[in-house]
């Protein structure tokens, strides 16, 4: 599949000029030997600011490694990878460390909420490891994800869809470029599933990031701009169901 | 120690029992230091006393009995004191003797034989002060045994009466035994054997068992060379403790204790984080790939390891005061001193960091892609 297929319209400039996510020609391979896999072959992508990509695929096709790639968490073996503009490549390990922490959410499986924290404290955890000033305040964040009043919950004492919202919350705090979300509904029922991808369109296109997420559910797909299938390591156009 | 403190408290009961362990050891760190002092205060406070640098014994005398079984003579006391770097020199007679009181209650004491006047007699806080032939200064210990001002023991074997006079106060303790300090004179005649009425051998006059030095202002005694010149062997008034009765074995097996205790403590805290960081293991890999640095995170493990150690061993410590308030001024040799109490804190707590650093530093191990439940 060509790469042309997964870049988003209008994405015509270099890579450096952009903003929100660029991925070009990227080749990824993970183990040793004989048991060497090719997770990602010659991927490209661009998601824009204000975008929400999803990528649809079996497992072991490839998706995680996306993000981790897209995320900073790996280096690939060939290709680049700009974030607004900025060669991820090129960068440090400190560097992409701190890039993470400025420009990048994750929202994870289950929230992967910290199980000693409050609701509000998880959001101020990311804030106090960025430093400086807030880029969002943590309880309007909590109280546009329409959690204000479970903000000294801890995680146990918060259902799956609860616990999501704060995943969602805590990734926006920082004010990020990118977003990056893996299954985030692989825990809940259909009706909550709905509910957070509802709210991570709606985040995407009021804060202006450029939001890609990985996903086996197709009953969500309808609230992406795109949707994009992964398998063996190849990215092609998929198709986006209707509502 | 944003997340350190919310963690404490919520796994409190965890991190107590953690931090009970580390409270256990202070409370035995404290009694095993109290226990320290009191039998290194039992077993050389009488030497600890004396304002003295050095002290030369007989050439060839070993450290271990040192002061029972060296003579020196007072010819060599006079060469000492004729060196430059030397202050002051003054002999020193000391032996251990068994004795009774009037009503036959027997009574061990350290004769320490002084020259009245000279830099080693004892100043008297209670009582008189050295000068009657037959009269004793004891160490503060023997009047709390029950002796008074005014009594006379008498001495086994010699049958040399000695009265006692005054008092010095505070401990002087040589060997576990209660210093009596009376002057160089009656010293020799009792050490000669010579029984009361017998005629005491004229070369006893001339004897001690060390010489005992001051250096000369803002100089240090070159030991060496005076040994040489004068046909002695010496050593610092800190080496010559060991010369103290069992007191290099005791305060060796009290030091293998609390070296073994520390021990203890830096392997239960390093384990104890070790398990903790392992169980944490995804919470941290969820942390990284968000961007959280490692040296953010370790500073944060260390300053929770930080907050267990101090609250810990400041509980022990109290606990542990309190415990030995209770056995001060006991039989038991115990004494409660501030800096070997705050070095035992220090090691604590210090020891502790080392032991939970070694398991913190995991973090720098874990793989921030665990985060994406490692489905690649």
């Amino acid at each position: 599949m060509t790469s042309t297929d997964t870049r988003s319209a209008g994405s015509t400039g270099p890579a450096h000029t952009q903003r929100g996510l660029v991925l070009e020609d990227v080749t990824l391979t993970v183990g040793d030997g004989d048991s060497t896999i090719t997770a990602l072959d010659h991927v490209s992508l661009t998601v824009a600011p204000g975008e929400l990509v999803a990528v649809v695929g079996p497992s072991g096709s490839g998706k995680s490694s996306l993000l981790a790639v897209a995320g900073a968490l790996t280096t690939p073996d060939s290709g680049t990878v700009h974030i607004d503009g900025q060669d991820l490549i090129a960068m440090k390990d400190r560097e992409r460390t701190r890039f993470r922490l400025e420009h990048i959410g994750f929202v994870f499986q289950s929230g992967n909420l910290v199980p000693a924290l409050t609701a509000e404290d998880q959001l101020r955890l990311a804030l106090h490891m960025r430093g400086g000033k807030p880029a969002r305040d943590p309880r309007e964040l909590l109280d546009e994800v329409g959690l204000s009043s479970k903000l000294g919950r801890r995680p146990h004492e918060l259902s799956g869809g609860e616990r999501q919202r704060i995943g969602i919350a805590r990734a926006l705090v920082c004010g990020p470029s990118l977003l990056l979300v893996d299954e985030p509904t692989s825990a809940l029922d259909r009706a909550r599933s709905q509910e957070i991808v509802e709210l991570l369109a709606r985040e995407t296109r009021q804060s202006g990031v450029a939001t890609v997420m990985v996903t086996h559910d197709h009953d969500i797909l309808h609230h992406c701009d795109r949707v994009l299938e992964m398998v063996d390591g190849t990215l092609s156009a998929g198709s986006r169901p209707s509502a | 120690m944003f997340l350190a403190l919310r963690e404490l408290r919520f796994a409190r009961s965890r991190f107590s029992l953690m931090g009970g362990v580390v409270a256990l050891i202070a409370v035995l760190m404290v009694m095993l230091s109290g226990l320290s002092s009191g039998l290194v205060n039992d077993g050389v406070s009488g030497l600890k006393a004396q304002p003295v640098d050095a002290f030369a014994f007989a050439e060839g005398t070993k450290t271990d009995s040192a002061f029972s079984r060296s003579v020196v003579d007072l010819a060599q006391v006079d060469a000492w004191a004729g060196r430059p770097d030397v202050a002051a020199a003054e002999p020193l007679g000391s032996m251990l003797i068994n004795a009774h009181t009037s009503t036959d209650v027997p009574v061990d004491l350290a004769l320490f034989g002084v020259v009245p006047g000279s830099f080693l007699e004892p100043e008297a806080a209670e009582g008189q002060a050295l000068g009657d032939p037959h009269g004793i200064v004891v160490s503060d210990t023997v009047l709390e045994d029950g002796l008074a001002i005014g009594d006379t023991v008498t001495v086994d074997r010699v049958g040399t009466e000695l009265t006692i006079i005054g008092s010095t106060g505070n401990q002087h303790t040589f060997g576990h035994v209660d210093v009596a300090y009376l002057p160089l004179t009656t010293w020799q005649e009792i050490h000669s054997g010579s029984a009361v009425g017998e005629e005491v051998r004229a070369d006893a006059y001339t004897e001690a068992s060390a010489i005992a030095l001051q250096a000369a202002d803002g100089q240090s005694i070159d030991l060496a060379a005076g040994d040489a010149a004068v046909g002695t062997s010496s050593m610092t008034l800190t080496d010559s403790f060991g010369a103290s009765p069992g007191y290099t074995a005791e305060t060796s097996t009290l030091m293998l204790i609390q070296v073994f205790l520390y021990a203890i403590s830096a392997l239960v805290v390093g384990a104890f984080f070790t398990v903790w960081t392992i169980q944490r293991r995804h919470e941290l890999a969820v942390l990284r790939a968000m961007g959280g640095s490692t040296g953010y995170l370790m500073r944060d493990g260390l300053a929770q390891a930080f907050i267990v150690l101090l609250v810990s061993t400041v509980a022990g410590v109290a606990v542990g005061l309190g415990m030995g308030a209770l056995l001060t001024g006991t039989s038991m040799p115990f004494a409660l001193e501030a800096p070997a109490i705050g070095l035992a804190f220090v090691l604590l707590i210090g020891l502790g960091l080392i032991g939970a650093a070694f398991a913190i530093a995991r973090i720098a191990k874990v793989d921030p892609l665990k985060a994406l439940g490692g489905q690649r």
